[in-house]
């Protein structure tokens, strides 16, 4: 009796290992396309931002993740309704790395997320001024799930508890049927702009204990009709 | 012995499989919401912000106490004209639902404004913009401009205003609060949705 107990909990643990393999694996899991912004003929806009939260003017979330706040001492989302949510407020650069403005990007885990599709799904909003330009919305749902299967994993199962490398790839999956995001322009010369963007990620390090060691992060709107560009705009193109 | 492996492993496989489709991997907390029928249609919807204790972050040049303690910001001249703060967000209970922040622009080349985003995790984001000066010498009216999730077919205005503390006897209560109420109506669509069809909405 003992012997078909221990028969069955072994196939059991051998299945789930498989189905943890196959999940993993996933031929069909969500691919990383070429964003449709990088190929357009529109104008477009391009903001960089360190990936690194420590780079940022304040980042905070439900305090025990294994990303710390930044500063030491902002508050923390510890209710219950906001501990999925991390708030980040950085400085936003332009192609030529000059800072141009303020960007405040809401994140909280999507409910939508299904890992056997290969989602891990986050619902992002960013809240945008560009000094002497005007403001800006933008809603993306952003997929984690390569990120998590080439950086993050590879960072736990390494003995250095650390991952280095080259990966770049798009976060933005929605909610625009071409994998964009939604753009609402605000004031100033976005006023009344509704268009598309991507974010995009360039890592390099990793670390367990402190999340992105090196990481940019860069969002590209499309502008086009509503729009002059600037010289580092023109760059972008 | 080796059916009841093969049994033990199909079942972990399937199991885990079945697991990974139903069950859910994020669950957001919700609170209920505190909605009014508005008399002219639509619905509105009253959120508040206790200062100080709601406050996260002041972000302007030249503050002698920063908030929080230890923050940079940019000290770049071209950054003086714009101010940001974050703050928790509250339901009418007193509950916190959510996080917000207001950016103000100072500039000559745009028209100054107030910008509000509310970002309430388990039922959407929407972005309002205000004009600077006060409609009544009280509050500011600025017009929902975009909303994600469930404020996505919305269209309305929402109102801000400061209410100091009622009493000055109390030395634990805040100074006074934000109140933000939204005033929004649906907006008609001819699409109907997958889910809709399936319910038997038709």
């Amino acid at each position: 009796m003992i012997k078909y107990a221990a028969g069955l909990l072994l196939g059991i643990v051998l299945g789930v290992v498989a189905a943890a393999a196959l999940l993993y694996f996933n031929p069909l899991a969500a691919k990383n396309p070429l964003s449709p912004l990088s190929v357009t003929n529109n104008n477009i806009i391009s903001l960089g931002y360190s990936g690194v939260p420590t780079d940022s003017i304040v980042f905070t979330n439900n305090g025990e993740s294994r990303v710390q706040p930044h500063p030491e001492k902002v508050r923390e989302l510890w209710e219950a309704p906001i501990r999925l949510t991390e708030v980040l407020v950085t400085v936003l650069a332009d192609s030529r790395n000059n800072p141009t403005g303020i960007g405040i990007k809401y994140s909280s885990d999507s409910e939508d997320t299904r890992l056997i599709n290969g989602e891990a799904l986050v619902n992002s909003a960013w809240h945008i001024h560009l000094v002497e330009r005007g403001s800006l919305f933008v809603e993306q749902t952003e997929n984690y799930w390569n990120f998590l299967r080439k950086i993050v994993l590879p960072a736990y199962w390494s003995s250095s508890n650390h991952w280095k490398g080259v990966w770049n790839g798009n976060m933005t999956v929605g909610p625009g049927a071409l994998g964009t995001a939604a753009v609402t322009g605000g004031t100033g010369e976005f006023a009344g702009l509704e268009s598309e963007a991507v974010e995009a990620v360039h890592a390099s390090a990793y670390s367990v204990t402190q999340g992105p060691v090196a990481m940019e992060r860069r969002l590209t709107i499309d502008v086009t009709g509503n729009v002059e560009l600037t010289a580092s705009d023109v760059a972008d193109r | 012995m080796l059916k009841t492996l093969i049994f033990g492993f199909l079942l972990g496989l399937v199991g885990t499989v079945a697991a990974a489709y139903y069950a859910p991997v994020v669950d957001q907390y919700r609170e209920s919401s505190v909605i009014a029928v508005a008399p002219n249609g639509g619905n509105t919807e009253s959120f508040r912000i206790n200062i100080p204790t709601d406050r996260i972050m002041i972000g302007a040049p030249g503050q002698a106490e920063p908030l929080p303690p230890g923050l940079q910001w940019p000290t770049d001249e071209k950054f003086d004209g714009v101010r940001v703060e974050l703050f928790k967000l509250r339901n009418s209970r007193d509950t916190v639902i959510g996080v917000a922040s207001r950016m103000v622009a100072d500039s000559d080349q745009i028209e100054d404004s107030v910008e509000w985003v509310l970002h309430i995790p388990a039922r959407g984001t929407f972005y309002a913009a205000m004009p600077a000066q006060s409609a009544d010498g009280v509050s500011r009216i600025g017009k929902l401009r975009a909303g994600t999730q469930e404020f996505r077919p919305m269209q309305g205005e929402i109102s801000e205003r400061w209410v100091p503390k009622a009493d000055d006897a109390d030395p634990d209560a805040p100074d006074g609060h934000i109140e933000l109420v939204t005033s929004f109506v649906g907006t008609f669509s001819d699409s109907v949705t997958e889910s809709a069809l399936t319910e038997g909405a038709l």
